[in-house]
């Protein structure tokens, strides 16, 4: 690590260690990555033309047409128009699976479909199609405000994904609320830290180049704090994630976003 | 699955300065990346962009490496008449990707 | 030799790649080579041939801090008529530090009614940006800014 961060680094865990238990950000403050933005990119995100996750949004539109499978059928053959059955789809995931008895995320849930209803195999967690289709779904889903966490068999597993967001890990010993509860007003080495409310995805992140799931970012960022990032599919990363959504209730859909 | 999304105004008087944006999926690969084992991944980009108004070429980029995955390039040109953009991209490997969008000038 | 005046991390990662390159430690590289000012006065010789380019007509947009060095948008505008008589033939941009000094080419003409273009770029560390651009009349102007790139806060692993 370099000098500046590590400085910055140690600044942040003495204010941790020192401060009262993270307390989460009052409704009224709460911000959306956009906010924090340079206007640059703001329009990039803004503009559907310039947008490059709308790019995966366009390869959705195609593969919910396409048949696959030993059914031979297509997402449309069952959903037919996504514009109408997607409609508030996102904003409600993660979503309780009856069979499985715990939440869902949307990529996950594609996958059950695939493999439930299309006899097609899952496809790989961040590969071009899983991420097309999540985006396409998503997309339907713009502007409309979050739902998600609102099911009372959610609740166990919400309460859960809360406490990993303020469990303290890692050889930084840092938890997730210590940075985005605590010091989103704040930066680390030039980036905005923002208060990490998943409003956009899947979201195409400049750091990437490419468009990624939420899942490859909760990953990079515990692997970021130098802890052992969860794997992907991972009953934690849900967990997490219907947390996250439901901290973010109320806020309205970007995706697919742009973030730095 | 290449695809492209292309910003072009519908309609337009004859005389109006138009812009014109084009974005390309594509990695662009810069051929200054190693894996971890040392080899280099190679280069593999666009290197051209060529836009066509009605057959006539109206526009023309060079791209090199430090263009940006997912090549934005946006310009202007000046609405004459009704018809076709044709866009094509070509570049390593064979890389080829075309496009096209209508325009009514009145 | 490579320049040893900045310290900053991308640098460092770029004399690491350099070890990697000639073959000894295996490590992902991301910057293994830096233009120098000479292949940068060759690349705008190529396209400025024996010409003087002189400063002015041309406005170079970048943000002064960006967000993110691997796509930085950049826009350049030439203020010139664009008449059949009096117009812009094409544009060049140019970098200092990447391993490479050329950006991009833009060739344009008098039906573009707006001499203008935008793209999104990749900087690979805190450099000198410029762009030149030939009239009609095989003249040669640029502008250049100074950009400064700072690293994500986290780098990260493959996927």
């Amino acid at each position: 690590m370099s000098a500046a961060r590590t400085i910055a680094v140690a600044a942040l865990l003495i204010a941790a260690a020192s401060s009262l238990p993270a307390a989460e950000i009052p409704q009224a403050e709460r911000r959306s990555g956009y906010s924090f933005m340079a206007p640059d990119t703001k329009t990039m995100q803004d503009d559907d033309t310039a947008n490059p996750g709308m790019l995966w949004v366009l390869d959705g539109e195609a593969l919910w047409k396409s048949k696959t499978g030993a059914s031979g059928k297509a997402c449309a053959d069952c959903h037919s128009d996504a514009r109408a059955s997607m409609k508030g789809v996102a904003i409600n995931y993660p979503a309780y699976d009856k069979t499985l008895g715990r939440p869902v995320d949307l990529e996950q849930r594609i996958n059950l479909c695939r493999t439930g209803h299309q006899q097609a195999t899952p496809l790989p967690y961040e590969s071009r199609d899983l991420l097309a289709l999540t985006a396409f779904v998503a997309e339907q889903s713009r502007g409309m405000a979050i739902e998600a966490g609102a099911d009372p068999q959610l609740e166990p597993f919400v309460n859960k994904g809360r406490e990993l967001f303020m469990q303290r890990q890692g050889q930084l010993n840092l938890g997730c609320a210590n940075c985005h509860d605590d010091n989103w007003d704040k930066r680390l080495a030039g980036s905005a830290v923002t208060q990490g409310h998943p409003t956009g995805y899947p979201l195409y992140r400049l750091e990437w180049q490419s468009l990624g799931s939420l899942q490859r970012r909760l990953r990079s960022c515990i692997g970021g704090i130098r802890a052992q990032a969860y794997d992907y599919g991972a009953p934690e990363l849900v967990e997490l994630e219907l947390y996250l959504m439901s901290r973010a209730r109320g806020m309205p859909m970007e995706s697919p976003a742009v973030r730095p | 699955m290449a695809s492209a999304l292309i910003n072009v105004p519908k309609k337009a008087k004859r005389g109006d300065i138009i812009e014109i944006k084009t974005l390309m999926s594509h990695i662009m690969e810069t051929g200054y990346r190693h894996t971890a084992a040392g080899e280099v991944v190679p280069r593999d980009i666009i290197t051209n962009l060529t836009c066509r108004y009605n057959g006539v070429e109206i526009f023309r980029a060079d791209l090199f490496p430090a263009i940006a995955a997912n090549p934005f390039i946006s310009f202007f040109t000046v609405a004459t008449e009704s018809g076709k953009f044709d866009f094509e991209w070509v570049g390593d490997r064979g890389f080829s990707g075309t496009a096209s969008a209508s325009i009514t000038v009145e | 030799m490579p320049k040893q005046a900045n310290s900053t991390r991308r640098h460092f990662l770029g004399l690491a790649g350099g070890a990697a390159v000639l073959g000894t430690i295996p490590v992902v590289t991301l910057r293994p080579a830096e233009a120098t000012p000479a292949t940068l006065a060759a690349a705008i010789r190529n396209v400025a041939g024996e010409a003087v380019v002189r400063t002015g007509k041309v406005k170079l947009d970048v943000p002064p801090l960006v967000e993110n060095g691997n796509t930085v948008p950049m826009t350049v505008v030439v203020s010139n008529p664009m008449t059949p008589d009096d117009y812009v033939k094409s544009i060049h941009v140019f970098n200092e530090k990447n391993p490479q000094p050329n950006i991009g080419n833009f060739y344009l003409g008098p039906h573009a009614g707006r001499a203008q273009i935008s793209t999104r770029i990749r900087l690979a560390d805190s450099q000198k940006i410029i762009a030149i651009a030939r009239l009609s009349d095989d003249s040669f102007w640029s502008a250049s800014v100074d950009v400064v790139v700072t690293l994500a806060a986290c780098t990260e692993e493959a996927i």
